[in-house]
């Protein structure tokens, strides 16, 4: 296998007169394979409408500035080569520094740009705004999440259970978050559903996303917490509805309780391992934690 | 000793051992040398205590030089922890330690790399180019230095004695908090800083004061050259921004020291506050790095395309475009904070309409280029990779400052790369074309300029090896400040990046090897006319390396590129021979005030990160009494005798007619 590869590329040189073409070709197929890459997870690869709605804008922003960003980096070469010292053919303008009619455009240019942008800005902060509930005609499935050192706590206020690590939910179904933190500022982020929003102490943010499809997708904090940070990641499983009942009745028949004192002990540093899930959680728990009443918060981390 | 004790010294680790045993050795051997030739007392005459810009920009230049090694070694070894570190690995570095390296990596390339490169380049050219003597205040000049230097050794102590923070470079709390961060690695950051700060506002409101107070006679706002007028507005926003950075320093330092709760979790602590503060002195910071950088660019592109800068107007009001606007836009780094679509809309926008003045300036650069004569120079070169590397680094940036992107690109690694890309694409080309550019004024030869180019080369092919593989694993949901991940597609990608940081190391080495060949070569490469680019600005009007006077006339300005001009009227190269009748001329005599304030200063840092507290005492004391000295000396200035400037003048005159 290897040899071939090698013949292949003793071939091309063969072939091509000019090593800079071999550059070029290696360096365009190292470029497509990372943009393949990118594609195929990650923001670029979304399975929900706010995710969706995020990878428009990313693409048309992107093409309109490419419209202006790749004209400039070949004028620039162009211009630096044909008026180069040794060309004669170049007419030298030594006292050539100002046109009106030039600077009107250079002024417009960006201008003009920005005022694409800055319309696809306003509007997009309105549209893709994180506390807007999503239009759909489907009941909200409300979930409150609690951010700890270094795990997630996810809340489901309307049955009455919770889960440590693992968050499930029912593809299709709109989820209206409510987010927290018992301890220092972090991120709440699953790239494939789209936007992430901080969870900060004694303070409440809102989300609102949707999974299309069953799946699983990776959540992560996007917010260094401290030495635990790197594994403080976990799977949001996006289950049909029925699955999803379920889950939820099975998770009831489970047992465990989340109170006071069971958040207590979760509320101590550790590393995140494994899933966990509450059959019961104690009434106003989320409100108690982000208004800053739970004893635990602020627990004294080790030197 | 408060809490210092041997615990402290991490004995139990052999990479920080080593390394510190490494630097430590170095240090011994330089300062042995030092003795051993007897160099001390023309270092102590001649740089240390020299209240001269030049040399004071020269030393700013070789701290960060020396700090850019420092600074770089942590890049090293987080893109080998990150290289190593996929799957179930765990690479070689815990995440206690890996913490520590990007916190000192993020803070010693801002504040001791990039900060002393660009206020160092100031420092050296301003004056040169006002076509004054001296900076207003030269013994406060050599304060803000050593300030600095003090700042820069404190950093350097947490490496063997305690250790950094580990909060990442803006120490967000509570993370920073007492309560999650209670060791002495906050306190190192937030001390060294702090008297950094200091030395970096003292320098500001100093230059400030140089550009608005001392220009060469004839000199106003109009012919005043553009790196002059970058560097106005660089330093405007030195003096409004930094006291920001102090006072919210100082809040924390009260809840760390002193129980109070201004960004703590409880009693009402609100640590977004902090959050707003620090980037309120945190987005101006970018710009008071770039304007210079973009001031050095249009210097060189105009001196080598042979003509003036276009849209000179434009220029200057981009800049000062640029300076305003840099106050208005700091929310745009915590949009997923969740603060509402219109002020999220609104920051949004404001960050866009930035990028309309520097779109200008690029397009001023390209129509310098139109119609020129260019010879490709080695700050050509930079200048040129800066304009390809800078505007997909512009790009990307106006694509996060769209709340919904940033809203999925925040804290990933395409934020890291793209501000690598500015950073690195702006600032650091800017400094690279500006050392190259300015570096036979400073020392009476020019630089090797093949080896400059290989240099060159290897920033640029690093660069974009070492972070366009970030964009693409920021895209695919990498964030900043991992330590391990457990996606090994990702690992790819982080060796392509990691190869790129080998590349730029090269570039590093390379320059080491360049001011070691170039000083070889020096009579081969000696600059005798003063001017050996045929430059435009009057810092060329004077001979190389310049007089302790810079001037022994001080020059007539009629307009913009007033050394051109001068050219052009005369038809020779200089002027300063045309006068043949000197006067005396009184220069500022050497002063150590700011080697001892900074030797105080370090003392009071030093002592209050482990709480000893009659070190702090003597260290406060020490640098009261030093003030104080200063404040009641009798003589600040020495005369150079009409003789001696004459003598000076006829020998330069000489050399140059021996060409």
């Amino acid at each position: 296998m290897h040899a071939v590869r090698t013949d292949r590329m003793s071939a091309e040189v063969t072939r091509t007169p000019s090593a800079s073409a071999l550059w070029l070709r290696i360096i365009s197929m190292t470029s497509a394979a990372m943009l393949m890459a990118s594609c195929s997870e990650g923001v670029l690869d979304p399975h929900g409408p706010v995710g969706k709605a995020e990878r428009v804008i990313l693409y048309d922003s992107t093409a309109i500035m490419l419209a202006v960003v790749i004209p400039v980096i070949v004028l620039t070469l162009v211009f630096a080569w044909w008026f180069r010292a040794g060309n004669k053919r170049a007419r030298y303008q030594p006292d050539w520094e100002y046109s009106g009619r030039i600077e009107m455009i250079i002024w417009s240019i960006p201008a003009l740009v920005i005022l694409f942008l800055g319309g696809i800005a306003w509007t997009g902060s309105h549209d893709l705004d994180p506390p807007a509930p999503l239009e759909d005609s489907t009941a909200p499935l409300e979930i409150e999440v609690i951010s700890l050192d270094w795990r997630w706590l996810f809340i489901y206020p309307q049955e009455g259970i919770a889960s440590l690590n693992r968050l499930v939910v029912p593809a299709g179904v709109p989820l209206r978050f409510r987010l927290t933190s018992a301890t220092v500022m972090n991120s709440f982020f699953v790239p494939q559903l789209g936007s992430q929003i901080y969870t900060m102490p004694n303070m409440v943010t809102r989300l609102n996303l949707e999974a299309d499809q069953p799946g699983t997708y990776e959540g992560l904090s996007a917010q260094f917490s401290g030495d635990g940070f790197s594994d403080m990641r976990f799977d949001l499983v996006s289950t049909e509805a029925e699955a999803f009942k379920g889950w939820v009745n099975t998770t009831k028949t489970q047992g465990g309780v989340l109170d006071a004192r069971t958040f207590e002990e979760l509320s101590k540093p550790a590393k995140a391992d494994g899933a966990q899930t509450y059959a019961r959680v104690s009434e106003g728990l989320f409100d108690k934690i982000s208004a800053g009443h739970m004893a635990a918060v602020s627990p004294q981390r080790g030197q | 000793m408060g809490r210092l004790t041997w615990a402290a010294i991490p004995f139990d680790q052999p990479v920080v051992m080593i390394a510190s045993g490494t630097v430590g050795f170095v240090i011994f051997c330089v300062l042995a040398l030092v003795t051993v030739k007897g160099w001390w007392p023309y270092l102590w005459r001649e740089w240390i205590t020299s209240v001269d810009h030049k040399r004071i920009g020269v030393m700013y230049i070789i701290l960060a030089l020396l700090m850019l090694v420092r600074g770089f070694s942590d890049a090293m070894m987080m893109r080998s922890q990150l290289a190593l570190a996929a799957g179930h690995a765990q690479g070689y570095l815990p995440p206690e330690h890996y913490d520590q390296i990007f916190s000192a990596h993020g803070t010693i390339m801002i504040f001791f790399v990039a900060m002393p490169f660009v206020i160092g380049l100031m420092n050296f050219v301003l004056p040169l180019q006002l076509g004054v003597r001296d900076v207003a205040f030269p013994v406060l000049n050599s304060v803000g230095f050593w300030l600095s230097a003090a700042g820069v050794l404190l950093v350097n102590v947490s490496l063997v004695v305690g250790e950094f923070a580990r909060t990442g470079w803006l120490a967000y709390p509570p993370l920073s908090e007492v309560a999650y961060s209670p060791g002495v690695g906050v306190d190192y950051y937030l001390w060294s800083l702090q008297i950094s700060g200091l030395g970096t506002l003292i320098s500001g409101i100093n230059l400030t004061t140089t550009i608005l107070k001392l220009r060469a006679p004839g000199m106003g706002y109009r012919e005043m050259p553009i790196f002059c007028w970058t560097a106005l507005a660089s330093n405007l926003l030195i003096v409004a921004a930094f006291p920001i950075l102090t006072a919210t320093f100082a809040m924390l330092l009260l809840d760390r020291y002193c129980g109070f709760h201004f960004f703590t979790n409880d009693l009402g602590g609100n640590p977004m506050m902090y959050v707003n503060l620090i980037w309120c002195w945190g987005h101006p910071e970018v710009y008071i790095l770039i304007l210079p950088a973009f001031g050095v660019f249009s210097e060189v592109v105009a001196t080598f395309s042979g003509k003036p800068l276009f849209g000179r107007r434009s220029m200057v009001m981009a800049t000062m475009g640029i300076c305003v606007l840099s106050f208005l836009v700091w929310l745009h780094h915590f949009f997923t904070r969740g603060a509402g679509a219109d002020v999220n809309a609104f920051f949004g926008i404001m960050t866009m309409l930035i990028s309309v003045p520097t779109g200008v300036k690029i397009f001023n650069w390209l129509f310098t280029l139109y119609g020129g004569r260019i010879r490709f120079t080695v700050p050509i070169y930079w200048a040129l990779g800066f304009i390809v590397t800078f505007v997909i680094g512009g790009m990307t940036g106006v694509l996060m400052a769209i709340p919904p992107a940033d809203f999925v690109l925040h804290n990933s690694l395409f934020l890291i790369a793209h501000f690598h890309n500015v950073v690195i694409g702006g600032v650091v080309f800017g400094v690279m074309a500006g050392i190259s550019y300015w570096f036979p004024k400073a020392f009476g030869f020019t630089l090797n300029e093949r080896l400059g180019k290989a240099v060159f080369w290897c920033w640029f092919f690093g660069f974009y090896l070492a972070f366009m593989p970030l964009y693409v694993l920021g895209l695919m949901g990498a964030t900043r400040r991992m330590q391990h991940y457990s996606n090994t597609h990702w690992q790819p990608l982080m060796l392509v990046a990691l190869a790129g940081a080998v590349l730029i190391l090269l570039g590093i080495v390379l320059t080491g090897v360049q001011l070691a060949v170039s000083i070889r070569q020096r009579e081969r490469n000696r600059d005798v006319t003063g001017d050996p680019w045929n430059g435009r600005t009057l810092e060329w009007s004077t001979p190389s390396p310049p007089p302790e006077w810079n001037f022994s006339h001080l020059p007539q300005v009629g307009r913009a590129d007033a050394f051109w001009a001068m050219k052009q009227q005369r038809g020779t190269a200089q002027d300063r021979n045309v006068k043949r009748t000197y006067q005396t001329i009184h220069v500022p005599r050497n002063n150590p005030t700011g080697f001892f304030l900074a030797f105080f200063a370090v003392l009071l840092g030093f002592s209050l990160i482990w709480r000893i507290w009659w070190g702090a005492g003597l260290g406060l004391l020490g640098a009261i009494v030093v003030c104080l000295m200063q404040a009641w000396r009798t003589d600040g200035e020495i005369e150079v005798p009409a003789e001696k400037v004459a003598a000076f003048e006829r020998l330069h005159g000489l050399k140059e007619r021996a060409v």
